[in-house]
């Protein structure tokens, strides 16, 4: 067992895969010398050189573009954006080529890039550098989106993403990048496509991904206090969604709050909202709620403790629901 | 603003009136590269004629052949949509030579990123030109494997392959096959006028010359990118551009085969060894639509079309091997018979392509299928079949 931040996590996941498999290669903005503007990928130059690890050209699309290239020729580049309100100058790329590449050559030419993309607010930065994109991803046929919300989960699904012969978006919840766990090297970790319950409960569930995930976890803890048994499933995968877990648990508990860091309008959380209701209908004591972020621009950064759901605004609607 | 040119033609221009409009057509003109005149003549270069001395009679024939059958397949293709059996096509007339020109010169373990018109490419490239009939008749979008043929699928979004491509030979180099080596390769990308002004085009070039990377951008400037001429996208001529980035930028004259050839094959040959990258202008002209779907007398004048017939790119082979080199007219009936046999076998091909089954759409959209896209193809497939017998 060793414990370690989620940044340490993916850098060690990022390690391992380039240890396994020579064809991985690490390439973004500052990514080399400098680790990374998160030190994610701290010390990956200095140990596998320049040719492994890539200092790009300051262009997102130049990053995917290349990566898209490299892939064909038989690299497995897992791209770093720098921000999540970076990546929209790639976008063309990820979604031209990028996802559909395997489509269009009927799996003769797979593209196994991995873009890892820091998301989500809570750091009090400027515009651009807060945002929840992973909707405009998981919408896109031919991509895998995933997010991550602890350390261990992080050092696993960094390296199954790479493993992965699918284009994965993989988002990293950047408040969370200096919260440690506890990490057991040995452990056979879950599949990547899976959502996994962290907290078994009866009365409610709670669904999150992502850097809400903590926030959910610690609406559990204050609603266990007030009696209420509430069960929380870490979505993890965003594309495909696995919502079996989440079928299994609302047909007990017949009540579902999602909660999200993106706005709510044609969202993950929409999705998970409707899918359950076509699958739980008959289970339902309560109309699916959601708790997400507003349907405007990501706010001033001192607004922000308003934007991002709370703890406070999560229990709200797990009372909501209960009250039904 | 650019200077007004005498227009149009007083009368029917003479060889030597072709050869100062085309050098004319902006101020680094004089640098254009040409083997073999539009009246077949062929001219001396000091620099780029060790790169076609191995062309003989016979080599010079096959080049001529080559440009036939694509044209013939090209326009079958053209009346094929007109009939309706094409939703659409996407001509080459008038780049044979810089299609093929390039496509002579790349050598098998080269990789070549085409975008959707470099039907010449493929030829080259070994791909049936039926391989191509998919996209266009709308029964698949690509055809062709791509990696046994080293010719990328087409790619649609303009400039997007020049990133692709470029990554591809940073590949080509991160695995040393750049150098002096046996077994060195080099990766060309095809693009058009059109095609420079997109961001990924400059971030190909960027990325290229920081990487070193082994490869030939080759611009087919055609001087349309449909209805808009070059100059709504340079003020500069194309292959200047490259000086800009760091790397050599070389204009060839796009209609004759030759010099397309021999500076296709010293581009390469800089990349294999390490000089890559390399910018070559094909200064050539779209003598036909945009696409089946345009109509280019709304944006050009019809004389321009004529001046321009005068220098076809095959036309100039035909005289050279008539006059200097003693072809005798049976090789030509020779060569009609088979793109007339070539033409009857891709028609023939198209109107018999099925229709891919109503599962198609469902493959293949992942390595690792989705389970979404599994449920979603059992209930459409079940929805299909509750009609069957109706």
């Amino acid at each position: 067992m060793a414990t370690l931040t989620l940044a340490k996590a993916i850098n060690e996941g990022l390690r391992s895969a380039m240890e396994r498999d020579p064809k991985v290669l690490v390439m973004g903005e500052d990514v080399g010398k400098l680790g990374g503007v998160f030190r994610v990928t701290d010390g990956l130059q200095k140990d596998f050189g320049e040719q492994r690890v890539l200092d790009t050209p300051l262009a997102e699309s130049g990053i995917i573009g290349t990566a898209v290239g490299l892939a064909i020729r038989g690299f497995r580049p897992v791209c770093e954006i720098q921000f999540d309100g970076f990546v929209f100058p790639g976008y063309d790329q990820i979604v031209s080529q990028l996802a559909k590449l395997h489509f269009r050559s009927q799996g003769k030419v797979p593209v196994p890039v991995v873009v890892r993309i820091p998301f989500g607010g809570g750091i009090g930065a400027v515009e651009h550098h807060s945002e929840s994109p992973e909707a405009l991803f998981a919408h896109v046929p031919g991509l895998k989106v995933v997010a991550c919300s602890n350390a261990v989960d992080a050092y696993w699904m960094i390296q199954q993403a790479i493993a992965s012969d699918d284009p994965v978006i993989f988002f990293e919840p950047k408040r969370r990048y200096w919260e440690k766990a506890e990490l057991d090297h040995d452990a056979t970790p879950p599949p990547l496509h899976s959502a996994q319950v962290v907290r078994p409960g009866s009365t409610l569930t709670l669904v999150g991904y992502g850097a809400v995930l903590k926030t959910c976890l610690e609406a559990a803890t204050a609603a266990a206090e007030d009696g209420n048994d509430l069960e929380v499933i870490d979505l993890r995968t965003l594309s495909p969604l696995d919502l079996e877990p989440v079928v299994a648990s609302v047909r007990r508990t017949g009540r579902l709050v999602v909660v999200a860091e993106a706005p709510s309008e044609t969202s993950v959380a929409s999705e998970v909202a409707a899918r359950v209701q076509e699958e739980c209908f008959l289970s339902l004591e309560a109309p699916v709620l959601r708790v997400t972020g507003f349907d405007t621009p990501y706010p001033p950064s001192k607004c922000e403790d308003d934007y991002i759901p709370d703890l406070d605004r999560v229990l709200d609607a797990v009372d909501r629901s209960l009250a039904w | 603003m650019s200077v007004p040119q005498p227009w149009p033609p007083k009368s029917v221009a003479t060889p030597e009136d072709l050869v100062v409009a085309l050098h004319a057509t902006d101020e680094g003109g004089a640098d254009l590269v040409q083997l073999l005149t539009p009246e077949g003549e062929r001219v001396r270069d000091e620099r780029f004629d060790s790169y076609a001395a191995d062309v003989g009679v016979a080599e010079l024939q096959g080049l001529y052949r080559d440009m036939v059958l694509v044209r013939r397949f090209d326009r079958e293709a053209n009346a094929l949509q007109r009939q309706g059996q094409l939703g659409i096509w996407v001509p080459l007339l008038g780049q044979e030579a810089a299609q093929i020109g390039a496509g002579r010169a790349l050598a098998p373990m080269d990789m070549a990123f085409p975008s959707y018109r470099e039907h010449g490419v493929a030829w080259c490239r070994g791909i049936d030109p039926t391989e191509l009939l998919g996209i266009f008749r709308g029964t698949d979008q690509g055809g062709w494997d791509s990696r046994a043929t080293r010719f990328h699928l087409y790619t649609i979004v303009i400039g997007n392959q020049c990133l692709n491509a470029t990554g591809y030979a940073m590949g080509q180099k991160f695995e040393s096959k750049v150098g002096d080596g046996p077994d060195t390769e080099a990766t060309m990308c095809f693009f058009g006028d059109g095609a420079t002004s997109q961001g990924d085009v400059h971030e190909g070039f960027v990325w290229a010359a920081v990487y070193d990377a082994p490869v030939v951008f080759y611009c087919q400037n055609n001087q349309w990118a449909i209805s808009e001429p070059t100059e709504r996208q340079t003020r500069v001529p194309l292959y200047k551009r490259a000086q800009g980035y760091g790397f050599p930028g070389i204009r060839v004259d796009g209609n004759d085969v030759l010099a397309c050839l021999a500076v296709s094959r010293w581009a390469l040959e800089e990349c294999r060894t390490g000089n890559g990258p390399v910018l070559v202008e094909a200064f050539t002209y779209r003598m036909d639509a945009h696409t089946t779907s345009d109509d280019p007398t709304r944006y050009r004048l019809a004389g321009e079309l004529e001046l321009w017939k005068l220098k076809d790119p095959i036309e100039r082979v035909r005289v050279h091997l008539v006059r200097s080199l003693g072809v005798e007219q049976g090789y030509f009936d020779e060569v009609a018979a088979e793109s007339d046999a070539l033409a009857e076998r891709f028609r023939r091909f198209c109107m018999e392509m099925p229709a891919p089954a109503p599962d198609r759409m469902f493959s293949q959209v992942y390595a690792e299928e989705s389970p979404l896209v599994a449920a979603q193809r059992e209930a459409y497939l079940a929805y299909h079949a509750s009609f069957e017998g109706a």
